[in-house]
């Protein structure tokens, strides 16, 4: 495994209006691991992986991604939104979002040939979904919009995944088509950091777990980290049943 | 369900050809004289309408159709302020809207985020301000007595009768430019418009994209200014990319109608109000624009008014056929005759006012015999076709319960399909050997 964390985050902090939505966050992330970021409502989850990914200001901190700053890294990091943020009424299909992911690495002036198309087609059969290539995006169910976005963000062929809350309202078919890629891309090296709800199904999918309300509370192997004590600091009192989902997890 | 792109294609090219037959057709209807100040002004209207189309449908599909409108009430301002200082001149009218229109966007962009001012609260105080300013000043204009001044307020409801030929050619210029543009930066501007925080992770510098496609929004609603007017542009910015969304699924199709429907509101409009002196011109392109979209809205295919209620009215009677040729092999079903009739007074209790004509319609299809008293027996191929439309409904359920959990190819859960027809053999195979 590489010296160099895939990602490393050192004193960040995020305000919205003067609020502080990220309070000094390290975190580290190394190569080839599956990471869930887990947290109550409000606890900076999305914000930390837009922050991550520079997609908003900084009030302090810096983040590299394989050593490197994100401005440098982009060809490395691949992105996964939430599924919601967009228009699915935009009028295109389901082949064009997918060729998206190839636009970065084609730059300026520059249109997707042949080569696209085919790698394209090959995310697509990749994750399922080769025979609603043509389909109109706002025909999709959410499971299809998902694996959509996924496919969207293989072709991008990244070293560095972030995912936002992609097993979020799918159906059981797309969630194990999610779970198979992530599967896939650990074999093949790659780190990949998901935003997650399911308290219960981290210790099956990930190998390490961030726990954050705000600050980062404990972060690290599961094994080791996501026990009852810091399940409870990170969500008060308000996650029913605890004690009993760590016990069945982490016997 | 999903059309091949080829006939969208079609579909954009009979809608071109319709367009361009409306002008000589309106011509000759209207009988209007063809002469050179008319061929002018259809022009000029024409090669605005072209360009605010195309433009327009990024506003529209950026969810920004208001700030159109702000924007065009910002430019008048802009206009006043142009003419004070350099005389009444198209290109330094323009230019001053150009730049008036620009503080207008930059002011309300920085009020939404510097302040917890909402966006159309931010529009609408940007907007009137500008607009008063500039009425303001057109007034004072206007008081002084200078001769020159003739015609300024065009700019408030558009006048398509001043449009010179020179005025033609340097619009023309400006929206070529605008289109090359738009043809180098098309991916980019796909992806900021579809996923703007997906196309920033890539590395495109977003807020630079952005401001490059607010500057051509901005260029076409200058450029639409004095055909149509500070008040009404917003109208010919908007429509016809909304009536274009309703023919097509797909981004460049939409911008090519909405450009066929921009020209043909815009040239339209020019020529209507050429027809009489002082008609302004404004308010008679939004009329061509909006009778586009309400026929766009209703007839469209897919997405028209009509065309779903037709669809879902021919549905219902499908359907209701096949519920009662389903009724009526069931009742033969259970007295253990195939061909025991149905009466058909029990047919209407079962299913309402849709029987009769379904019976009607099943009786023409030959599927069903009318008895002589109201009765109703199967023919040979009417039980063939209950069995097949039992077993499909059957397939179908199993399909929505268990498609998923089988792997199965994902298609659109339509029992009125046949289901033979959607799934590969395999895939019904496994599904009828369900336990």
């Amino acid at each position: 495994m590489n010296q160099t964390p895939a990602l490393h985050i050192e004193d960040l902090t995020v305000a919205f209006d003067s609020r502080p939505a990220l309070w000094d966050v390290d975190l580290v992330v190394p190569e080839g691991v599956l990471m869930a970021v887990v947290g109550p409502n409000g606890a900076g989850k999305t914000t930390l992986v837009r922050a991550a990914l520079d997609l908003i200001p900084r009030a302090a901190g810096s983040v590299r991604i394989f050593g490197e700053s994100v401005a440098r890294a982009r060809g490395l990091t691949g992105y996964v939104p939430q599924r919601s943020s967009v228009d699915w009424d935009f009028p295109t299909t389901v082949q064009d979002v997918v060729m998206m992911g190839l636009y970065g690495r084609l730059g300026w002036l520059r249109r997707p040939g042949a080569a696209e198309r085919l790698r394209t087609r090959q995310a697509l059969e990749q994750i399922g979904i080769a025979d609603l290539a043509t389909r109109q995006i706002s025909q999709l169910s959410g499971g299809q919009q998902q694996r959509t976005f996924l496919a969207r963000a293989l072709v991008q062929d990244a070293r560095v995944y972030f995912m936002d809350e992609p097993f979020a309202a799918v159906d059981a078919i797309t969630e194990r088509a999610i779970v198979t890629l992530l599967q896939e891309l650990r074999a093949r090296g790659r780190t990949v950091v998901v935003v997650h709800h399911d308290l219960q199904s981290v210790p099956d999918y990930f190998d390490q777990v961030t726990l954050l309300n705000v600050e980062v509370i404990a972060s690290g192997p599961t094994a080791e980290v996501y026990s009852e004590d810091n399940l409870r600091r990170t969500f008060g009192g308000r996650v029913a049943g605890i004690a009993r989902l760590t016990e069945e997890a982490l016997p | 369900m999903s059309l091949a792109g080829g006939r969208n294609w079609r579909t954009v090219a009979v809608l071109l050809a319709l367009s361009l037959a409306v002008i000589p057709l309106s011509l000759a209807l209207g009988n209007i004289r063809v002469d050179y100040t008319l061929v002018t002004v259809a022009a000029g209207g024409a090669v605005l309408g072209i360009v605010c189309g195309v433009l327009g449908s990024f506003a529209v599909l950026r969810q920004q159709s208001l700030l159109g409108d702000a924007l065009s009430h910002a430019a008048l301002p802009g206009v006043a302020l142009a003419f004070l200082l350099a005389g009444r001149e198209l290109g330094w009218l323009l230019l001053g809207a150009g730049i008036a229109s620009w503080l207008g966007v930059l002011l309300i962009n920085s009020l939404v985020r510097r302040t917890r001012l909402k966006q159309d609260a931010a529009m609408g105080v940007v907007l009137t301000a500008f607009f008063a300013l500039g009425i303001t000043l057109l007034t004072y204009i206007q008081s002084r007595n200078d001769a020159s001044q003739a015609g300024l307020d065009q700019f408030i409801f558009g006048q398509a009768a001043a449009i010179r030929r020179q005025d033609v050619v340097l619009i023309s210029a400006v929206g070529l430019a605008a289109f090359l543009v738009l043809i180098a930066l098309w991916k980019e501007f796909k992806l900021i418009t579809f996923d703007p925080a997906f196309a920033q992770a890539n590395g495109f510098p977003l807020r630079l994209l952005d401001v490059t496609l607010s500057t051509l929004i901005v260029i076409a609603i200058v450029l639409g200014l004095q055909l149509a007017g500070v008040v009404l542009m917003v109208g010919l910015l908007i429509a016809p990319a909304v009536a274009a969304r309703q023919w097509t699924r797909q981004l460049d199709q939409m911008l090519a109608l909405a450009g066929i429907f921009g020209g043909l509101a815009g040239a339209g409009g020019a020529i209507f109000s050429g027809l009489q002196q002082g008609l302004p011109t404004g308010p008679l392109i939004i009329v061509v624009a909006v009778a586009i979209v309400a026929l766009s809205i209703s007839l469209a295919p897919e997405r028209g008014l009509l065309w779903r209620a037709w669809r879902q009215r021919r549905d219902r009677q499908r359907f209701a056929a096949q519920q009662v040729l389903q009724d009526i092999h069931r009742h033969a079903t259970q007295h253990r005759d195939p061909r025991y009739p149905a009466p058909g007074g029990m047919l209407v209790a079962l299913r309402g006012t849709l029987a009769r004509p379904a019976l009607r319609q099943l009786q023409r299809e030959g599927l069903l015999q009318a008895g002589a008293d109201d009765d109703w027996t199967l023919s040979e191929r009417g039980l063939e076709r209950a069995r097949e439309a039992a077993r499909n409904q059957l397939l179908w359920e199993r399909y929505r319960q268990f498609g998923e959990e089988l792997g199965l190819p994902s298609v659109t859960v339509d029992t009125q399909q046949p289901i033979d027809r959607l799934l590969p053999a395999t895939a019904l195979t496994r599904l009828e050997t369900l336990d």
